[in-house]
């Protein structure tokens, strides 16, 4: 575990009755560092995910978080309400599906304004305005901050759920394949957005992708996983340039040949 | 009528073990103000919309000696109140009343009496829905771990919501309230208007929620605050004119059609208070004495 890291993951394995999900897996992320996780459905990514990000405990091993009073916590020693504060203030998930990570009966602002609220926020022209700044930030026309997001496009569903989340300044950001089941045109625009507010607002981000596009747009470093193992890792365009195992190999040459 | 006929049944209809599980809930619910406790309710000689829930609190807190109001929208008259005080009275015999001070233990569907209750009394809610964050948050096993965790920055977003979508905080029953700094509670479908009310009550509140199984409870002198927003500050709802028939202006008013010419009168929710404020000598508008006065002066 290095001293600077944001985030320390030790050994962490998790398993499913006998099946494992995830084996021995180990890294750190810094500050303002964008990990990408890559590998097919199946690899043990989305698995990984979700125990770093402290929704699924893990069988063994360890995953430890630099909070902003500089002390090192185990995300899974904490309590739950610790945990859950933690999880809705310094961190955020964009899932892949933002209907999954929005309120789709309230309005966009509501849906901005939520995490702030959580956090005592009383005034509601400040809670409103601030909904609004982050409607401009994610490319939303302001009028639409009192629409419901089930009359936004899927572009601007993701660009709001984006929103939700940044609103609370997180310095810690978890995405689960979040161009996944948008049109290309469409995710080169959310892309171009990502890159623009994480280097922006110096997130530390850990993105799990299948798409390799992604990956080499968004990442510093890249994880490759296979069978719930991390088969290789490394700076993201040597990974993808000079992929030395063969796994690594046989996704790098699939996607040369889309 | 007036006869314990129904000797069949026990005393307050339910049986001694029920009562005493009841009232072990409502001892947690006083202990923990606010909280929704859990309870085993029963089946009731009468369906869930017609207030089973508090029913089963009354009849787990009455006694021989107390003395019976049951109201209804305000009103002693309903077909609601009257049923529910026929009840109590073939099941237990005790004495009713419309008097709001004469009443030991007054049973009420959306209103608190106008006349303030006293040391020693005690004011049963019928309850539909407890959970107040249930508007958006319709699983049970969140909605109450952000109970245990105190997690309500998601009653304020339905606030934000009310007044995006209406200039102003639109909710008028049912309106959230923050018990004794610790528990939101939804003080049933109330107005707004009687919110006040409950703040440092001196009468006990309980509530009983008879489909959903739950109740909670208000101790006397506790602290109830409604949620609002700084710039949004909570209101009581207004009326630009008194009660027609006793000129109250600070009373809740219900709208009364009087004819098919669209003629209409405002008069006071809570009918006791209204008729005894009549007896008093006060009126308004549409008092009979007031309608003779200005047909001879219109002569
Ligand atoms: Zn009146």
């Amino acid at each position: 575990m290095a001293m600077n890291s944001l985030l320390s993951v030790e050994n962490l394995t998790v398993k499913y009755g006998d099946r494992v999900g995830c084996r021995n897996v180990g890294f750190d992320l810094f500050p303002g560092e964008v990990l990408g996780v890559v590998g097919e459905s199946g690899s043990g990514k989305s698995t990984l995910l979700n125990a770093v990000s402290g929704q699924l405990p893990p069988h063994s091993g360890r995953v430890s978080y630099k909070t902003r009073l500089n002390d090192r916590c185990d995300i899974y020693g904490m309590t739950e309400p610790e945990r859950r504060f933690l999880m809705r203030t310094d961190w955020a998930f964009v899932h892949q599906n933002p209907r999954d990570g929005l309120r789709m009966s309230v309005s966009a602002g509501a849906n901005i304004g939520e995490r702030l609220m959580g956090v005592g926020w009383r005034h509601y022209g400040e809670i409103r305005e601030a909904g609004l700044n982050w409607l401009e930030k994610v490319e939303i026309d302001d009028d639409r901050v009192d629409d419901l997001p089930s009359t936004f496009s899927g572009g601007m569903l993701q660009r709001l759920q984006i929103a939700r989340n940044l609103v609370s300044k997180p310095r810690l950001v978890f995405m689960d394949e979040p161009t996944g089941g948008l049109d290309v045109s469409v995710q080169a625009r959310l892309l171009d957005l990502l890159r623009g507010l994480v280097s922006d607002l110096g997130l530390s981000v850990m993105i799990v992708t299948h798409d390799l596009a992604v990956a080499r747009l968004l990442s510093h470093r890249l994880m490759v996983m296979q069978g719930g193992q991390v088969v290789e890792s490394g700076l993201t365009d040597q990974v993808l340039d000079d992929p030395q195992h063969p796994y690594s190999q046989l996704l790098v040459s699939s996607i040369l040949q889309v | 009528m007036s006869n314990f006929e129904n000797t069949a049944y026990n005393f307050a209809y339910l049986d001694e073990q029920t009562k005493r599980m009841i009232r072990r809930a409502l001892l947690k619910a006083v202990a923990i103000p606010g909280y929704q406790v859990p309870f085993a309710s029963r089946e009731m000689p009468m369906p869930y919309g017609w207030g089973t829930g508090g029913i089963q609190v009354t009849a787990a807190v009455i006694g021989p000696e107390d003395v019976l109001k049951v109201i209804d929208q305000g009103s002693d008259d309903t077909t609601n109140a009257v049923s529910i005080r026929n009840f109590f009275q073939k099941t237990t015999n005790v004495e009713t009343t419309e008097e709001t001070a004469k009443a030991s233990l007054i049973q009420t569907r959306h209103r608190i009496p106008e006349t303030p209750l006293t040391d020693g009394q005690i004011l049963v809610y019928q309850v539909p829905i407890p959970e107040p964050l249930r508007f958006l948050e319709p699983r049970e096993t969140e909605t109450r771990k952000m109970h245990a965790l105190e997690e309500y920055g998601l009653m304020h977003v339905k606030l934000y919501e009310d007044i995006s979508r209406h200039g102003d905080i639109a909710t008028t029953y049912a309106y959230p309230v923050n018990v004794a700094g610790r528990y939101v509670m939804d003080p049933s479908p109330t107005p707004k208007f009687d919110n006040p009310k409950m703040n440092n009550m001196p009468a006990l509140q309980l509530f009983g929620a008879g489909r959903e199984k739950r109740i909670y409870a208000i101790p006397p002198y506790t602290e109830v605050v409604s949620l609002d927003f700084e710039d949004y500050p909570f209101t009581i709802q207004k009326w630009e004119e008194p009660c027609a028939l006793c000129g109250e202006t600070e009373s809740f008013l219900d709208e009364v059609i009087l004819d098919d010419a669209g003629g209409r009168m405002f008069v006071c929710s809570d009918s006791h208070y209204c008729k005894s404020r009549q007896e008093q000598g006060h009126s308004g508008s549409q008092s009979p004495d007031a309608e003779k006065a200005s047909r001879e002066v219109a002569e």
